[in-house]
């Protein structure tokens, strides 16, 4: 058996030998539960219990729970446990709330009356037992507790140093939970001099919390930079055994170092005093010194810690990004490592060459490197250093090497993790296009991609590789020339079909004169793989055959009887048997005219950031390097970021041309119509304008908390009763929303507690950002007062956010639970559009996500007026003279959100026998179909 | 900040753990999971750092038993290395060439020492001698109690 020191117990080494000794799970179980029953039993019964008893069950419970199982007692003998005037006992009991007591448990009371003892013991033990334990839970009690009593341990010229070094980590505990518990005042200059402590294990401790400090209130924490610099410069001119047990491995406070590099990277430039940064940049420069002298000692330990502070260095040299001198030879350093036979410093200096390619004093250094991390790619063991290594050459591309990079990337692929694949294809895809200067080289990297790795080629890449097509004439005739060939391959991956189709549909006709890519050959050859097919590509399919009944007449036999077999026509997918009859009924009866413009060729796509890139983003928080090189910083401290966001935001809000359409959805351009909604129709007229706000004689007929009214207008009584009405005028512009809400008291009697709360889950929020306006708690006699909402669509969502109104009315509370007209149509812009271009999309929006249909009963009488009315207030444009049926509804808008839009056409049927109504929505996102359809349902 | 520590043996089994983030149950018990049998899997070679979810995950074995650590994206991973290395340098000055059974029968000491190193997950004590000169004093504390039970162990109380 193992030694066992001190106060060892017996008991409960025979019980960890007893549960090794099981030869199964079983036997283990069920040892464990005679355990638990006989502590049990112990704990309930025997009041006799002494502290060493309970100490050893506490234990016994505490190994259990180590295992693996739940506890759910023995907390009580625990607390018990902590005043007890034994130290061995104390201690247990503090382990036992250590590792299992939650926050919020109903015992934390008693366990901080118990530390709030501790604290006061003159015994340093026993302080630092207590420390440790607010430092192990530190919740929101704790630091409440506590506030006064830790910053002043932790300053006080009385205080212990172990004390002081528990006190300040166990303060940053408690400061991260509770961000007000740190004292300001002349409190920041005594906490900021505790870096001049003489005693190392304090200042280490002290540098963690003035971090944590520094991140929160940089301004009032600014003093600590020259300390840090002065420590640091003694640090390194230091000997090696000055610091005597602080030099690890020879190598002097490596901790220390690192968090002093870390401390100074929270400013840039870190300091303006030119003294200060000199001494900074000879700290710098040491440590780049130390790192070309042979090793003290052969220990990895010693390599270890001393290339942490080289690491840590070169962290603060990119940080400041200054000084070109010192970014060179960081990056020479970090080359060195490349080849090291370390796994470890390998994949560190890849990662850290990584920022430095981005800065434009070193991004040329980097670039030297690049054959050793082609090698690293290719030969590496190890996934995970391989994954930095493309990260690297992701990094350090640019237009010099980027044919060269992409290719040797393509090339890695083929045998590449699969657990990295579709990230390298990503990766592949946005440099060849960011770095294109010919297009016809983008094709054929975009198609190698496909033929390489074609499982990993997401819809963004291929739908991108076509806008670009379509948009670039020059590349066009390549394109249809290249997909062809590509196409000839007996095995062919699907994403390589939609390509060849979608390109062959519209530039087939570039290449048609050569005979071997005649236009019977191109069917051919698309056709020959339409059977391996899903019915996606199949319905991308049939779309190519009608366009290419357009471009080439004579082939027009073989694929009419294409869409007339069985297969197609009668094919039990519903949308692939829509498509051939409506095409093959498109190609018998109209004329070559109408052909021609029912099947124009694509019109270019709005240029836009990729959405790959925002795909690679979105994989990767905080990993893709903007492959831009940085422009050296403005001297601002970390405002930064704050202006570039708002000035991001700023740019949402006002750029339409932004948007996101989907290639295969609808993309119409924004039309010129503005404040579309000002023209709003209001169906039961504007009640809240005819009346004064304390008049009571024109609202009889408003009916409460009848939601769906707002779905066609935008202002009304929303609510009333007898104490209350609540008036709402609203108005919304693009993907942007204000809405009034006017509350006037109805009674002689003030309404007091005041308070209405929006009710929005957070998740929503996210979608539909509300932001509402306070307003006094009190309501007079009468008045009325207005509270402003502002709403903003950031992507499509559903239902609506619900105002809940809480009140007193002479003292008795009440409560009410609103909707607010904030329905997601209030986004829609009208879209005017012809039959040609409807129809066009009615079609493209065909897939099984894209439409829902709902059949409903009339309102009795069945009112066709009533409900064009409707439509028009609900935000689309109704289209005249499109459906041959004059009874028919057809209507088109966009929905604005700040991300992108969503095109959304509409059909109402109206059955005058049946007293039906049949709605058919159709929008590029399956969101707002179903979302649109139950909305407007029962509604006419 | 180092978010938690844990122990595990080449079997699987944890031996010890120490969160200083909060986490439910369920959810430590996941991450362990995961942890063990990623790191089980890798090869002797192989570097010593992984990414894992936000954090960054630094391991090393000594004999039969894995430490690993989880780290935020600032910390430093070859710094946390040695994190462990002193660690492991401390259980062994304790226990006198410490294996894997010292830590599990006298799991409780392998806290305390813990304790002393790193506190809310930063180190606390660097310098060997203070964290042992703590860990020593803590005994003494002890060794002066009267030892009981003994009777109660042997079936006689």
């Amino acid at each position: 058996m193992a030694p066992v020191r001190g106060d060892g117990m017996r008991g409960l080494a025979v019980f960890i030998s007893d549960i090794r000794n099981c030869k199964s799970k079983e036997s283990e179980v069920k040892r464990m539960n005679k355990e638990l029953a006989n502590i049990r039993s112990k704990f309930k019964g025997d009041k006799t219990l002494d502290g060493y008893q309970k100490k050893k069950y506490v234990c016994k419970l505490l190994f259990i729970f180590l295992l693996g199982h739940d506890i759910d007692f023995g907390h009580m003998e625990a607390v018990n446990l902590l005043s007890s005037n034994k130290y061995s006992e104390k201690q247990i009991g503090y382990l036992f709330i250590s590792v299992l007591v939650n926050t919020n448990s109903d015992l934390i009371k008693l366990i901080i009356q118990s530390i709030k003892n501790d604290l006061q013991s003159r015994n340093p033990i026993h302080v630092n037992l207590a420390l440790q334990c607010i430092a192990n839970i530190g919740s929101q009690d704790m630091a409440e507790a506590f506030a006064n009593e830790i910053p002043k341990l932790l300053v006080s010229g009385d205080t212990m140093d172990v004390v002081k070094q528990s006190a300040a980590l166990c303060l940053l505990r408690l400061f991260r939970t509770c961000p007000d518990i740190i004292p300001g005042g002349e409190w920041t200059s005594r906490i900021i001099h505790l870096l001049n402590d003489h005693h190392m294990g304090v200042v280490t401790a002290a540098t963690s919390l003035i971090d944590a400090l520094v991140k929160k209130n940089p301004d009032e924490y600014k003093g600590c930079v020259s300390l840090a610099v002065s420590r640091l410069s003694r640090i390194f001119t230091s000997s090696y055994t000055d610091l005597q047990d602080y030099t690890y491995y020879f190598v002097p406070a490596p901790w220390l170092s690192v968090k002093l590099l870390r401390l100074l990277q929270n400013y840039n430039p870190p300091t303006e005093d030119p003294g200060v940064r000199g001494r900074l940049n000879e700290c710098l420069e040491t440590i780049l010194n130390k790192a070309q002298e042979p090793p003290k000692s052969k220990k990895v330990q010693h390599s270890n810690a001393k290339n942490a502070v080289l690491f840590e260095a070169i962290n603060l040299i990119i940080h400041n990004d200054s000084e070109p001198n010192l970014l060179v030879r960081a990056c020479n350093q970090l080359g060195q490592f490349l080849s090291n036979r370390e796994t470890n410093l390998r994949y560190l200096a890849l990662e850290s060459m990584c920022h430095l390619a981005q800065s434009e004093f070193s991004h040329e250094a980097v670039k030297k490197h690049q054959e050793v991390v082609i090698l690293s790619m290719k030969m590496e063991k190890d996934v995970s250093v391989r994954q930095q290594a493309v990260d690297l050459l992701y990094a350090m591309c640019d237009r010099s090497n980027a044919e060269e990079i992409v290719q040797e990337m393509l090339n890695y692929l083929e045998t590449a993790d699969y657990s990295i694949r579709e990230e390298m294809v990503l990766k592949v895809a946005i440099l060849a296009e960011k770095y294109a200067t010919d297009f016809t080289w983008y094709v054929d990297v975009i198609l190698n991609l496909i033929r390489i790795a074609g499982d990993y080629v997401s819809e963004e890449v291929w739908y991108r590789v076509i806008q670009i097509v379509i948009n670039r004439e020059e590349v066009q005739g390549y394109a249809a020339k290249t997909v062809f060939e590509a196409l000839q391959a007996p095995a062919c991956h699907e994403n390589m079909v939609k390509v060849g189709g979608y390109i062959l549909g519209e530039f087939g006709n570039l290449i048609a004169g050569d005979s071997r890519s005649a236009p019977m050959v191109q069917f051919k050859i698309l056709h020959s793989k339409y059977h391996l097919c899903s019915s996606m590509t199949r319905a991308l399919l049939l779309s190519t055959y009608i366009k290419f009944i357009n471009l080439f007449p004579e082939i027009r036999g073989t694929i009419q009887d294409v869409f007339r077999q069985d297969s197609n026509i009668r094919s039990a997918d519903a949308e692939l048997q829509q498509r051939a009859s409506e095409y093959l009924q498109l190609s018998i009866v109209a004329s070559k005219d109408v052909l021609a413009t029912v099947l124009e060729e694509m019109p270019s796509f709005p240029e836009r950031e990729s959405s790959i890139l925002a795909v690679l983003k979105k994989k990767k928080p905080g990993r893709v390097p903007e492959t831009e090189v940085r422009d050296s910083k403005s001297p601002v401290p970390n405002h930064n970021n704050a202006q570039t966001q708002n000035h991001a935001t700023t740019n949402n809000k006002i750029s339409f041309s932004n948007h996101t359409s989907d290639l295969l959805g609808l993309s119409t351009p924004p039309s010129q119509q503005q404040n579309s909604q000002n023209t709003l129709i209001d169906v039961l007229g504007d009640i809240y304008n005819n009346q004064s706000s304390s008049s009571s004689s024109a609202v009889n007929n408003a009916k409460n908390s009848d939601d769906s009214r707002f779905l066609f207008k935008n202002n009304g009584v929303l609510f009333e009763n007898e104490m209350i009405q609540i008036g709402v005028k609203s108005e919304f512009r693009q993907n942007l929303g204000r809405l009034g809400l006017f509350y006037g008291n109805k009674t002689q009697v003030p309404l007091t507690n005041f308070q209405p709360v929006l009710q929005w889950p957070a998740e929503e929020g996210k979608k539909l950002n509300v932001q509402i306006k306070a307003v006094d708690s009190t309501l007079d006699a009468g008045a009325q007062i207005q509270q402003m909402l502002t709403a903003e669509c950031v992507d499509s969502y559903a239902d609506s956010p619900s105002l809940q109104l809480a009140f007193r009315y002479n003292g008795t509370p009440q409560n009410f639970t609103i909707k607010l007209p904030l329905t997601v149509n209030k986004f829609f812009e009208p879209t005017e559009m012809n039959a040609e271009s409807f129809f066009a999309r009615w079609k493209n929006l065909g897939g099984e996500k894209q439409r829902a249909q709902k059949v409903f009963k009339a309102q009795i009488p069945l009112d066709l007026q009533g409900a064009k009315n409707k439509l028009s207030g609900f935000g689309m444009q109704i289209l005249e003279s499109i459906d041959p049926n004059p009874d028919n509804l057809v209507c088109a808008g966009i929905i604005h959100t700040q991300s992108h839009q969503v095109g959304c056409l509409l059909r109402l049927e109206p059955n005058k026998q049946a007293q039906m109504f049949r709605l058919t929505v159709r929008a590029s996102k399956e969101q707002v179909t179903t979302e649109i359809c139950n909305l407007l349902v029962d509604q006419f | 900040m180092m978010q938690f520590m844990l122990l595990f043996s080449r079997q699987g089994k944890l031996r010890l753990q120490k969160w200083y983030v909060a986490h439910a149950d369920k959810v430590k018990k996941k991450i362990t999971r995961e942890l063990i049998s990623t790191i089980l899997a890798r090869k002797p070679k192989m570097c010593s750092f992984l990414e894992y979810k936000e954090s960054k995950i630094v391991y090393k074995r000594y004999a039969s038993l894995y430490f690993c650590c989880a780290i935020e994206q600032e910390d430093n991973e070859l710094l946390t290395l040695e994190i462990i290395h002193r660690y492991v340098e401390l259980l062994d000055k304790y226990f006198g060439s410490v294996c894997e059974l010292d830590i599990i029968f006298n799991f409780e000491k392998a806290y305390f020492i813990l304790d002393e190193l790193l506190v809310g997950g930063e180190i606390q004590e660097t310098s060997k001698k203070n964290v042992l000169k703590a860990i020593a004093a803590q005994d003494v504390l002890q060794e002066d109690e009267t030892p009981q039970g003994f009777f109660e162990d042997h079936g006689l109380g």
